[in-house]
């Protein structure tokens, strides 16, 4: 392989992978907030709102996230709503990464002993007390497991940003296997750049699982 | 003459309007009096404590706290609840706070009282229940037994005016009920109204002021213990004693 092809080249590497962990991080971001929230509805179960969180899941989970992103990119100016590239990326993986932040904290949830919520009712505290204080952080620690695994998921899922001219890895990768016909040199780095995101992420989660497992909630003295 | 706490009138309660689990439940208790409710294991004394805090609801009947009528409603219900606390049988804390974070939460949170106020309140508590030294564990760090007595201050610190205990010792091992039930006595001296369901009829019989025998979610007897252990009115309280060991 030529290494000397490589080392000109990786500064474009180091700008595609700014630009995929930005577009990553902010739509990750959204997709928890957007969970959370659908997995809020869910569990208070909301009428009419309810059924609309029913129908955004299905939705979500069954198409590719490079179909929703040629929806919001191509079909959406034809009526009218442009959205800039970057958009597309962040609104696309918002979207897609909703539901299957939904269904981790929807586990989560369901996870928590019945039990728990009568007594926090029976202290007196309401409905949204109880939820906040007591349901929701044993559901977020229970939902660790699938949350991690979802983020690297979201991780991966980025490398279709391409298809709306976004200058993220696969990218640059297609730019100079297209230029330079460097196909070996190209697709290495490309795969190494992937490794140096997710490792640390995925390191990460699985210390952090443990973490939830054999110390739960967070204390590191005794058992 | 002592004041009348709970009144209970004409209670009916079914989970699929058919069968019902409590039918025609009438009694009283007074401020400080203690009341064992027994019977066989299904007969509806766990529905009959949570409708008493509206942890169930009632198809039927009356529920007056110091002669007020408790509203059912359901925006107000949690506002019974401050007043009547309850202990369950299993043991259950938070399990992702601190004993203290454990016994602050609802004061905190339902009476706004102010947080250094309540840790004070319930360090002199844990002191009397003998578990100070545990205030900065997580739950999972304690026995069985230390984690009811904390659940038992944690109903305290709410300062209910009645206490309902539903077999608090059942789900124990042998070696802890006792440190429990010492702590329920105690507490009976103090002058805590309590209702307590339980299979120990040793401590019903130390710890009551009545006894209230249920089966088939019908009250069959209510008596004195001295009299209800000896020479119960009805045959089938005679059954249950004679099956349980417990009747000479
Ligand atoms: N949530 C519920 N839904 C339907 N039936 C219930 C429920 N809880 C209890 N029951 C039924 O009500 C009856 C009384 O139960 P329970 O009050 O727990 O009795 P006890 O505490 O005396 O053992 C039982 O037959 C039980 O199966
Ligand atoms: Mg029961």
């Amino acid at each position: 392989m030529d290494t000397s092809f490589m080392q000109s080249q990786v500064f474009l590497y180091i700008e595609g992978a700014k630009l995929t962990l930005y577009l990553a991080s902010i739509g990750i971001l959204f997709a928890i907030l957007v969970g959370l929230l659908c997995s809020i509805i869910r569990y208070l179960n909301i009428p009419i709102i309810r059924q609309i969180v029913g129908v955004y899941i299905e939705l979500s989970r069954n198409t590719p996230l490079l179909i929703q992103l040629f929806f919001l990119y191509f079909g959406l100016p034809k009526i009218g709503i442009l959205l800039s590239s970057k958009q597309c990326a962040i609104i696309g993986l918002t979207f897609l990464g909703g539901s299957y932040m939904a269904e981790a904290f929807r586990t989560g949830l369901d996870n928590v002993a019945h039990i728990q919520k009568d007594i926090a009712l029976s202290l007196g505290m309401t409905q949204i007390q109880v939820f906040q204080y007591v349901v929701l952080p044993q559901a977020i620690s229970n939902s660790i497991p699938v949350f991690c695994s979802n983020i690297i998921f979201l991780m991966k899922e980025t490398s279709v940003f391409s298809a709306v001219a976004l200058a993220d890895l696969m990218f640059v990768t297609k730019d100079l296997i297209g230029i330079y016909y460097k196909t070996d040199e190209a697709l290495f780095m490309l795969v190494v750049s992937y490794l140096i995101l997710l490792l640390p992420i995925s390191i990460g989660c699985t210390l952090l699982e443990r973490k939830v497992r054999y110390a739960e909630y967070g204390n590191r003295s005794a058992i | 003459m002592k004041e009348m706490m709970l009144e209970v009138e004409h209670l009916k309660k079914s989970y699929d309007n058919k069968n019902l689990i409590l039918d025609d439940i009438t009694f009283s208790i007074k401020k400080g009096e203690v009341i064992s409710i027994l019977g066989p294991s299904g007969c509806g004394k766990s529905t009959l404590l949570k409708c008493l805090n509206g942890l169930e609801s009632v198809d039927e009947g009356v529920i007056k706290l110091k002669g007020e009528k408790i509203e059912t409603e359901k925006r107000k219900i949690h506002k019974i609840r401050e007043k009547i606390g309850m202990v369950f049988q299993s043991y259950d804390l938070f399990p992702h706070m601190t004993i203290m974070e454990n016994l602050v939460l609802a004061p905190r949170k339902v009476q706004k009282r102010k947080k250094e106020e309540i840790q004070e309140e319930a360090k002199q508590l844990l002191i009397r229940v003998g578990l100070l030294d545990k205030k900065d564990n997580y739950p999972r760090q304690l026995s069985g037994g230390q984690k009811q007595r904390v659940a038992i201050v944690r109903a305290l610190l709410m300062k209910p005016e009645v206490l309902l205990l539903d077999e608090i010792t059942a789900a124990l091992d042998p070696e802890m009920v006792c440190e429990v039930l010492q702590v329920v006595l105690e507490l009976a001296k103090t002058g805590m109204t309590m209702i307590i369901v339980t299979h120990e009829l040793q401590f019903a019989k130390a710890v009551a002021d009545t006894i209230i025998f249920m089966e088939k979610g019908r009250i069959i007897e209510i008596n004195h213990p001295e009299q209800f252990f000896s020479i119960p009115k009805t045959d089938r309280a005679k059954q249950f004693l004679e099956s349980r060991g417990k009747f000479q």
